[in-house]
């Protein structure tokens, strides 16, 4: 089993309030890992630590055998680990065609180039539409993102990381602000990608958890709790102690 | 086309954009040569009809009004300045409230040059242009750096510290500004003469064949990661855009591009005022933009026409009117015409064509 | 020589203080609405001009016509911000500068078509002229009175902000509106209130600067540069930030003007840029 993402004694304060406390996970390579854990509990902020949006107060986070801690966030994406928002973070005023196209152009090198016009990038088009039919969202490709619907930008957020070809790929609320319906739409979708690609989901909707995690670890009050199959979990008196309250799933 | 109608009912006042030149989308395809990409809005740099109008203007212009050559040179340098300031300001977000002094440089260096004996004018253009964007990049690390406050202060600072220490040099003329710039023939043919006509097409050429390149610029991938830094900073390093590079880059190509204009107003004026390091002069140049419509390039020139033309007709007034005036408009725009001049026009125009449609 | 480097401190130190007084204002504005607003100094022109007007016309002492220059600006401040500066809290800081810029534009084109281009005199009374011996160095009596007043209004507004219920909503406020509207704090009237208050310093800083810095229609822009760096510098949203940062870049432009006149202004643009290469949130500055 190679890993394909780790952390060491990760951890985030702001002053006295410790956001994520020594956290050290490691996730194989294919892994459909869900990380659960009460509201602030410090789950975004993990992720914001693995990307590089925030410096860890202590600890590292390795990709593969690299130690990355210290590259910032933009180069990180360049090895192959990319984030969704919890909050839709789009372009406004760029058609979705033309965000998904962005991504792409950055990942192939191609943004760099300013004697070719965007129209001009054959290749790039046909993978962005390839990318935006299997989220459904051809018919919004000359769409300004703003002008979209809630639920149809969350599309557009899920476009745009699947746009950089990710080995890594990490989940914030994916399916936070659309419908049941669509939502298990989306998980199919990423459900499809190929099985190498480590996928770490951050959820509160638990029947989606159960249905696509192989494995699950839960974090309360920026610590880690404990970790294992959805089963495992599910049977955990601890955190049933956590989610006081909540419904039980199966 | 139905999700179009939806989308426009949605937007209400979010205009529609990019139906006039500059964004090409081509509506009715002649045919199934047209590719697939222009029929899907994304950037092109495909001459539109009313590109081609708008360029026969000034060339009009100069057959047309050969009185006012002088006033239509000083109205394409300063669209050249505007321009540059679009770059950074309408295409990458950058707020920046010391653009002259790049203009400023450029107008110093090719000054100093012909006023030394070196008059030949592009080599004089060239060097202004080397030396603002050298300027430019050295800036642009400090630009990156901090948040929009920070970022002004600095953008003003360079300015004040360059009007400083033009004012106190002693080679620069201070106060009275640089004077005894001789220019020589261009291309060893043309000469400047007093009317102005080989100013004004100087101007014009050096403004078009600039144009015509930040154009290709604008519409390529580069261009939309501009723009996609300026939509949106945050979305940007998280799909693995280096946009400290970016930025550094189109920073010193807009100084560059600010040191040509004011190579071409010393060489065209033969003077050098210490105005053209001024705080009004970047402040002028940004109430241009917006005017005209930032983040659409020909929104500069149009900005920069109509500030000029309209500063001429009224230079009769008292100053404190026209101040009065500019700082009234200045408010109306920001309040209610955002988009500006070309902002307003394009969104009649895709009122008019989905009413059509 | 050291008779003379006290003496340029002293000055420098009176006119940081003043700098301070006027972009108190400006600080507090910038760190709780996050509004970049390039025409505070047309707050301090229109006490100064108030001030002026009010000695003249209505034959006011100049020490009376302070509080009134404070309480005018102040006005002036809060149905500016009622009726403009609101609709652009939630604009592009671009948006704000240019709406700002053009503000001012206006200020300076009224200023001077009711006064006229020239420098405004004042008529400082005769107790506050001159110097005074102390310690075996004469420095002004005035320049002694701007600094006693400029402490006792920082002690005032310390004690407002640490001891009061708005002191403690105006820093709820600053740290998280969001949070504070869900408190129950009215968070509008904090911005108005807030607005109006350091409007009204910066009149307050405009009509006791006459003397010092002249007063004439292009104050705004002339001191407008002041103010920011005094802001960026020192930190929006603090006092002791933006304090500091007056101070030292009073001491610096008295300095540089006096003991290199040659660059003059070139020292203290260029100190600004240097501290903000090191403090890009402002020596004080919150970092987000």
């Amino acid at each position: 089993m190679t890993v394909a993402l780790r952390t060491q004694g990760l951890s985030k304060h702001f002053g006295a309030f410790k956001a994520n406390d020594k956290i050290s996970l490691a996730f194989p390579v294919g892994a459909r890992h869900a990380l659960i854990g009460p509201n602030g509990a410090g789950k975004t902020t993990f992720i914001n630590l693995l990307t590089g949006v925030y410096a860890p107060t202590s600890g590292d986070v390795f990709l593969g055998e690299e130690r990355v801690t210290a590259l910032p966030q933009h180069v990180r994406v360049k090895r192959g680990m990319t984030r969704t928002f919890q909050i839709n973070t789009l372009f406004p005023g760029l058609t979705v065609l033309e965000s998904v196209m962005l991504a792409i152009c950055e990942r192939k090198g191609t943004a760099a180039r300013w004697h070719r016009t965007v129209a001009q990038q054959q290749d790039e088009i046909d993978e962005a539409f390839g990318i935006l039919r299997s989220l459904h969202l051809e018919r919004d490709a000359d769409s300004e993102t703003r002008s979209l619907a809630y639920g149809r930008q969350r599309l557009v957020e899920i476009a745009l990381a699947l746009a950089t070809k990710p080995r890594i790929l990490l989940l914030d609320e994916p399916a936070a602000g659309i419908p049941a319906a669509e939502s298990a739409e989306l998980f199919g979708v990423i459900a499809n990608l190929p099985r190498e690609v480590t996928i770490l989901f951050i959820e509160h909707d638990m029947s989606i958890v159960f249905r696509f995690a192989e494995r699950i670890t839960v974090l309360v009050g920026g610590r880690f709790l404990v970790e294992g199959t959805p089963a495992e979990i599910a049977a955990d008196p601890r955190v049933k102690e956590v989610y006081l309250g909540e419904a039980k799933h199966d | 086309m139905d999700a179009r109608r939806d989308d426009h009912e949605r937007r209400r006042a979010v205009p529609r954009r990019e139906l006039l030149p500059l964004g090409g989308k081509a509506r009715s395809a002649k045919g199934a040569q047209v590719s697939a990409a222009l029929a899907h809005r994304l950037p092109s740099d495909r001459w539109r009809a009313l590109e081609i109008a708008f360029w026969i203007l000034p060339i009009a212009a100069y057959f047309l009004f050969p009185k006012y050559l002088v006033l239509g040179s000083q109205i394409l340098i300063t669209g050249l300045f505007a321009v540059s300031l679009d770059l950074i300001l309408g295409y990458a977000g950058i707020v920046s409230l010391g653009h002259a002094a790049f203009f400023g440089l450029g107008a110093y260096t090719a000054g100093l040059l012909a006023a030394h004996g070196w008059g030949e004018p592009l080599s004089g253009l060239a060097a202004g242009a080397v030396v603002a964007a050298i300027a430019g990049f050295a800036a642009s690390f400090l630009i990156v750096r901090g948040r929009d406050l920070t970022r002004l202060m600095v953008t003003l600072g360079i300015g004040l510290m360059l009007f400083e220490l033009a004012n106190k040099l002693p080679f620069t003329g201070g106060v009275d500004g640089l004077s005894g710039v001789t220019m020589s023939k261009i291309f060893g043919v043309f000469a400047f003469g007093l009317d102005g006509r080989t100013a004004y097409l100087y101007s014009l050429v050096v403004l078009f064949v600039l144009f015509v390149v930040l154009r290709r610029l604008v519409s390529s991938p580069f261009g939309l990661s501009l723009r996609g830094i300026r939509d949106g900073g945050k979305r940007m390093p998280a799909i693995g855009a280096p946009v400290t590079r970016r930025l550094i880059a189109v920073f010193t190509l807009s100084a560059g591009i600010a040191g040509v204009a004011g190579a071409l107003l010393a060489q065209t004026t033969q003077f050098v005022g210490l105005d053209v390091l001024g705080f009004p002069r970047s402040a002028e140049l940004m109430i241009m933009l917006i005017l005209g419509g930032a983040g659409r390039l020909y929104g500069a020139l149009i900005g920069a026409a109509v500030f000029m033309i309209a500063q001429d007709i009224l230079s009769g007034l008292n100053p404190v009117y026209w101040q009065f005036w500019i700082g009234l408009l200045l408010i109306v725009v920001v309040l209610y015409a955002r988009d500006g001049i070309l902002g307003g026009l394009s969104r009649l125009y895709a009122r008019w064509h989905w009413r059509r449609s | 020589m050291i008779g003379n480097f006290i003496g340029v401190l002293f000055d420098g130190v009176a006119y940081g203080s003043l700098l301070f007084l006027m972009a108190i204002g400006l600080s507090v504005t910038m760190g709780l609405m996050n509004f970049v607003n390039l025409a505070h100094g047309a707050f301090a022109m229109v006490g100064g001009y108030a001030c002026v007007t009010i000695m003249a016309r209505a034959g006011v002492p100049f020490l009376a016509a302070l509080p009134i220059a404070f309480v005018l600006a102040a006005i002036v401040g809060l149905l500016l911000e009622r009726t403009l500066y609101q609709r652009l809290y939630k604009a592009t800081h671009l948006d704000q500068v240019l709406f700002s810029i053009g503000l001012t534009f206006m200020a300076i084109a009224v200023a001077t078509w009711l006064y006229g281009p020239q420098q405004q005199p004042v008529l400082i009374p005769a107790f506050l002229k001159g110097q005074v011996r102390v310690l075996g160095l004469d420095l002004g009596v005035y320049r002694l009175f701007l600094i006693a007043t400029v402490v006792a209004i920082t002690v005032i507004l310390t004690l407002l902000l640490e001891h009061t219920r708005f002191g403690a909503q105006i820093r709820a406020s600053v740290d998280n509106a969001q949070a504070s509207a869900g408190l129950g704090i009215n968070v509008n009237r904090v911005f108005a209130l807030t607005f109006a208050l350091g409007s009204g310093l910066a009149g307050l800083g405009g009509a006791l600067g006459i003397d010092v810095l002249g007063l004439d229609p292009t104050f705004p822009i002339k001191y407008m540069v002041y103010f920011l760096l005094v802001v960026a510098v020192g930190g929006a949203g603090t006092i002791r930030g933006p304090l500091i940062a007056a101070l030292i870049l009073g001491v610096f432009d008295v300095a540089g003007k006096y003991y290199v006149p040659q660059v003059g202004a070139f020292v203290i643009y260029a100190l600004m840029v240097v501290l903000l290469l090191i403090f890009p949130a402002g020596l004080y500055g919150r970092k987000t």
